[in-house]
């Protein structure tokens, strides 16, 4: 088990050595730091306010190792990377590591609950579509589900930005106060929009762990052992169609504190997914390239994380 | 005295492939089927895979498949039809009075849950006994079914046991509530030939000692000698021939039935080649107006083609459906 | 003296596609499982596949483009630039301002209609016919879909194969490949390579291409690793015949059922991912996700504009209802673990 997880997070290592590499290429090497200066502080500006710019923000040395190596790009990225020195944002100039920690709070406020209103209302779904497979409430579910994913997720929000928050007034459009009075009123369309357009696959996805693990054999033995169907359903078939949602749910939860691109630009939560989507619009490459960086960092650890609970809820899984 | 089980006009069907527009015709895989079976009586249903053996076996638990239905005939346990019960009802006979095993017992097997307790599941579902109380029954059940260290194999989870390990659970499990019939579907043809050697021990042994009435499907006539007291040969969802073991090794009447026999090693004289029935069984739904065995028989003639063969009865309680046997002319 | 203008590229494009959609059929045709597959498809689907027929047409439509036949009372066009067949229907049609659906007179303008009543979906802020816009997205759309999984799904498969089949070093490589990319965010790897490359439709699908690839690279891995090891390949292999020839004519054929689920269930998560772009700001130019991007403000004028929304919504959500419910029903038909499951 321990010689595993070594291997395991040795491999990960691995991974985000790649990342940070391709990372590079892109805001590096295809991208020329003098037009990101450019981009931050427009288009007519003398070259020694450039160099300038890009000297406080480190672009100003030579990108390979061979062409300086002791004083080079790509040591610098990933020295910088690895020791979590984010630097300065490209627009703004503001310490990206604050903005980060600041942004975790509120990701987090939408994302939790979100994560487990999600689950709570597509598992209890999809056992029920699963329960009456091959019937028309069973189809009717299938259909349903193929609609509410044909939907492009832009539109959920703009309608219930719309509907419910323009026409009917039941919540406020978009805002965000971390009081706990106000917040769930804020929070409510966010998520109301966050469970719809997943609902989904999500229902999809679980109606066919259900139906996979319904059909297996030993359902057949439970049977004939003399146990009731809703008996075969909680302590049967759930047990076993738990595993493939289980590890869908682990990788998900790195993915908490990165919070939601559209909700929270949409929404106007100042959550990790808003500093992102204010980054692209801003040109503000270090701080895409620092997100992209946390993401990948998260989900290299969600990877290792699921492994490991595929050992706990699966009786055959062993580390080796 | 009545029999224990007694099937009558049993149908079983599943919905045939979509032509055309029409609804999906169904397909009768199990098709107007009568046996018995006697208190602490051997039955082995033979014929070739796909012929409706395991079907039937569903049927008469209520187990079929969806879509599958069972769309005519009555079971009757003690002379109470058990297609008339409720949900409720059904579920006390199984694994009571009426337990199964399988074929596959790498899969029959909840794999997530130790197998010791999969078969205290089987004792709790019928009695109100306590945990350790149903633990301890358990444990004395494995040593029965000779499971070598029952104490750490009431922990072990089914991967962690061998195939023939995995029987003998399931054995177990069927036996928890001495049931008064055993259904084994096939309970050795997944296993090594050492193995079914002993698994058939093992089924022979627990039936004289327990005086359980067995219904043994197989595919295999070679392993049904030991055991069966008689033998129900099924063809393409029909019974075609039933007769007392030693009378249809002897003298097997119906044309299928003598092929079987001749393809068997054991059973051939020395010398002569195997015999292989010609052609291959056709698959449900695509079967022959008539007797089913048509294309393949070498005996047939008129009305094979035109009606289903006719009921032969003899005094002893035997049954051949063949228009040749019918008509005398064997 | 012009050279090649975008126009002929769409033309010649146009035409090599038809070429092969009429090189799919016959081979659709020849093959009985094929056609027992479509067969059984235009038999469940038949709507769904209707309507995307019409998408087809409508593109195929909007890529056929020449000079010249302009009207002359038509105004604000430029007589001398190529027009597509859709383009033609529309080409005296631009007012000045909103108007709502079959409207006889402008919101914003003081000036009445040029056509009153000619605009059955209305119009937008500057006046262009809301129907013109929405059928103009349908050939962006295929393009996006189509263009990209001619990007990515050879990619997918000139690596998945290459890896499953032979193994060794570049096995290696290619499974550290997909992983690392794997591990990046999907959305955030799009922006990034759409910001290397510069805007335009082809950067936004070889972007889409590059991050659309891996899943299906894993899928054709994986297949080819057990196809290698099946009795027809080793016999191949034994018997002496070339590796392209084991791959193209043993690997391959085997792997295109799962080129075509792959296709049909790729294509509408990358349309929806274009529309996810546009609002970025970094969409194609002319896209349904344009139109939604930029009519979302319109909700909150008095009165409410709500056409424009409304029709580029339908439209994308139509066509990828009608991709999702064929895409399902292809895997029924076409994928042997979920044979019978579907009603
Ligand atoms: N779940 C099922 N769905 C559809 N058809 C089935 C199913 N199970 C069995 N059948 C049909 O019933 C026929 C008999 O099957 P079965 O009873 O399993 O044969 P046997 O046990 O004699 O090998 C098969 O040919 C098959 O076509
Ligand atoms: S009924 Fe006819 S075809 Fe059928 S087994 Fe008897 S002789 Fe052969
Ligand atoms: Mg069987």
């Amino acid at each position: 088990m321990g010689a595993y997880v070594l291997r395991r997070l040795g491999w990960g290592a691995l991974v985000l050595l790649g990342v940070l590499f391709l990372l590079f290429v892109l805001f590096f090497a295809v991208t020329d730091p003098d037009d990101i200066a450019r981009k931050a502080l427009g288009e007519k500006v003398p070259p020694a306010v450039i160099e300038q710019w890009k000297a406080n923000h480190g672009y100003d040395r030579p990108l390979w190792p061979w062409q300086d190596f002791e004083n080079n790009l790509l040591f610098d990225h990933y020295r910088r990377m690895l020791t979590f020195d984010f630097g300065l944002s490209d627009a703004d100039d503001s310490p990206i590591t604050e903005r980060i920690r600041d942004g975790m709070g509120p990701s987090l406020a939408l994302t939790v609950p979100l994560l487990v209103l999600g689950l709570g209302v597509s598992i209890p779904l999809s056992l029920l579509v699963a329960f009456f497979r091959e019937t028309y409430i069973d189809r009717m579910g299938v259909f349903l589900c193929v609609l509410a994913m044909s939907v492009s997720t832009l539109l959920y929000i703009i309608g219930a930005q719309f509907l419910i928050g323009k026409v009917l007034r039941w919540f406020p459009i978009s805002g965000f106060d971390p009081d706990p009075l106000l917040l769930p009123r804020f929070l409510a369309l966010p998520l109301l929009v966050g469970v719809l357009s997943g609902i989904g696959a999500d229902v999809r996805f679980y109606r066919t762990a259900f139906i996979e693990e319904s059909t297996r054999d030993f359902v057949r033995t439970a049977r004939a052992k003399g146990a009731s169907e809703a008996r075969i359903m909680t302590r049967h078939v759930l047990r076993n169609a738990l595993i493939p949602i289980l590890t869908q749910v682990v990788l998900a939860i790195p993915f908490l504190f990165s919070g939601s691109l559209l909700l929270e630009s949409f929404f106007g939560i100042p959550g990790l997914g808003g500093v992102t989507v204010d980054a692209i619009q801003a040109n503000d490459f270090s701080t895409l390239r620092t997100m992209v960086f946390i993401y990948s960092l998260l989900f290299v650890f969600g990877q290792i994380a699921t492994d490991l609970s595929y050992g706990l809820v699966d009786p055959r899984v062993r580390f080796e | 005295m009545s029999p224990l089980l007694e099937i009558r006009n049993l149908r079983t069907a599943f919905p045939g492939a979509r032509s055309g527009f029409g609804p999906r015709e169904p397909v009768h895989v199990v098709d107007d089927v009568s046996f018995s079976l006697d208190r602490g009586e051997v039955l082995a249903l033979v014929g070739e895979s796909g012929s409706g053996k395991s079907v039937t076996a569903l049927s008469l638990l209520r187990l079929v498949p969806k879509p599958g239905r069972v769309t005519a005939g009555e079971v009757r346990l003690d002379g109470r039809d058990l297609m008339t019960l409720s949900v409720g009802e059904m579920r006390r006979i199984r694994g009571k009075r009426i337990a199964m095993i399988f074929q596959e017992p790498m899969t029959a097997l909840n794999p997530v849950l130790r197998v010791g307790d999969q078969v205290v599941e089987a004792i709790q579902l019928h009695e109100l006994v306590s945990r350790a109380e149903a633990r301890a029954r358990t444990r004395a059940l494995f040593a029965e079914v000779g499971i070598p260290d029952p104490d750490e194999r009431l922990d072990a989870y089914p991967h962690q046991l061998s195939g023939g390990l995995k029987q003998r659970v399931m054995i177990a499990m069927a036996l928890a509530m001495r049931p008064e019939l055993l259904i084994a579907d096939e309970p050795t043809t997944a296993l090594d030939v050492t193995m079914q050697a002993q698994i058939l021990r093992l089924l022979r042994d627990l039936q004289r000692e327990r005086r359980m009435a067995i219904l043994l499907i197989t595919h295999d006539l070679g392993i049904v000698n030991e055991l069966a007291d008689r033998i129900a040969v099924m063809y393409a969802g029909r019974l075609v021939e039933l007769a007392p073991r030693a009378e249809l090794f002897a003298n097997p009447l119906h044309p299928y039935t003598r092929g079987l026999l001749a393809a068997i090693p054991a059973l051939a004289e020395p010398g002569t080649r195997l015999h292989e029935i010609p052609g291959v069984v056709p698959s449900a739904g695509r079967w022959p107006k008539g007797c089913r065995f048509t294309p393949r028989c070498s005996e047939r003639f008129e009305p094979c083609e035109a009606q289903d063969p006719a009921e032969t009865t003899r005094p002893n309680g035997r049954r051949v459906y063949c228009h040749a046997v019918a008509e005398g002319r064997r | 003296m012009s050279g090649i203008e975008p126009y002929m590229v769409s033309n010649g494009a146009t035409l090599l596609l038809l070429a092969g959609v009429g090189f799919a059929v016959r081979i659709v045709r020849r093959n009985r499982l094929w056609r027992e597959a479509a067969a059984s498809l235009w038999r469940r689907r038949r709507l769904a596949l209707c309507v995307l027929a019409v998408y087809f047409v409508i593109a195929l439509l909007d890529s056929v483009a020449w000079k010249g036949g302009v009207p002359e009372h038509a105004v604000g066009v430029l007589p001398n630039a190529p027009h597509s067949i859709v383009d033609r229907f529309f080409l005296d049609t631009t007012e000045a301002s909103y108007s709502a659906p079959f409207a006889a007179v402008e919101f914003y303008g003081d000036r009445p209609l040029r056509h009153p009543g000619a605009h059955p979906l209305g119009t937008d802020i500057i006046g262009r016919d809301v129907l013109y816009m929405a059928l103009k997205g349908a050939r962006v759309a295929l393009l996006i879909g189509g263009l990209t999984s001619l990007i990515a799904i050879p990619l997918a498969l000139m690596f998945g194969v290459g890896a499953g089949y032979f193994g060794g070093r570049f096995d290696d490589f290619v499974f550290f490949l997909i992983s690392t990319l794997a591990s990046m965010p999907g959305l955030l790897l799009l922006i990034a390579l759409i910001m290397a490359m510069g805007r335009g439709t082809v950067s936004v699908c070889v972007a889409l291409g590059v991050t659309s690839w891996v899943g299906f690279c894993r899928l054709s891995r994986a297949e080819t690793l057990k196809l290698r090891e099946l009795d027809f390949v080793r016999a191949a292999r034994v018997l002496g015949v070339s590796e392209p020839r084991i791959i193209f004519r043993h690997i391959l054929p085997n792997l295109a059922h799962l080129i075509v689920i792959t296709f049909v269930l790729m294509f509408s998560g990358l349309v929806l991912s274009e529309a996810v772009l546009s609002w970025l700001g970094i969409g194609v130019d002319g896209s349904w996700g344009q139109m939604i991007d930029g009519a979302r403000d319109e909700l909150s004028r008095e009165p409410i504009v709500w056409w424009n929304i409304a029709a580029a919504g339908t439209a994308l959500f139509t066509l990828i209802l009608a991709v999702n419910t064929v895409g399902d029903s292809i895997r029924d038909v076409l994928d042997p673990r979920t044979q019978g499951d579907a009603p």
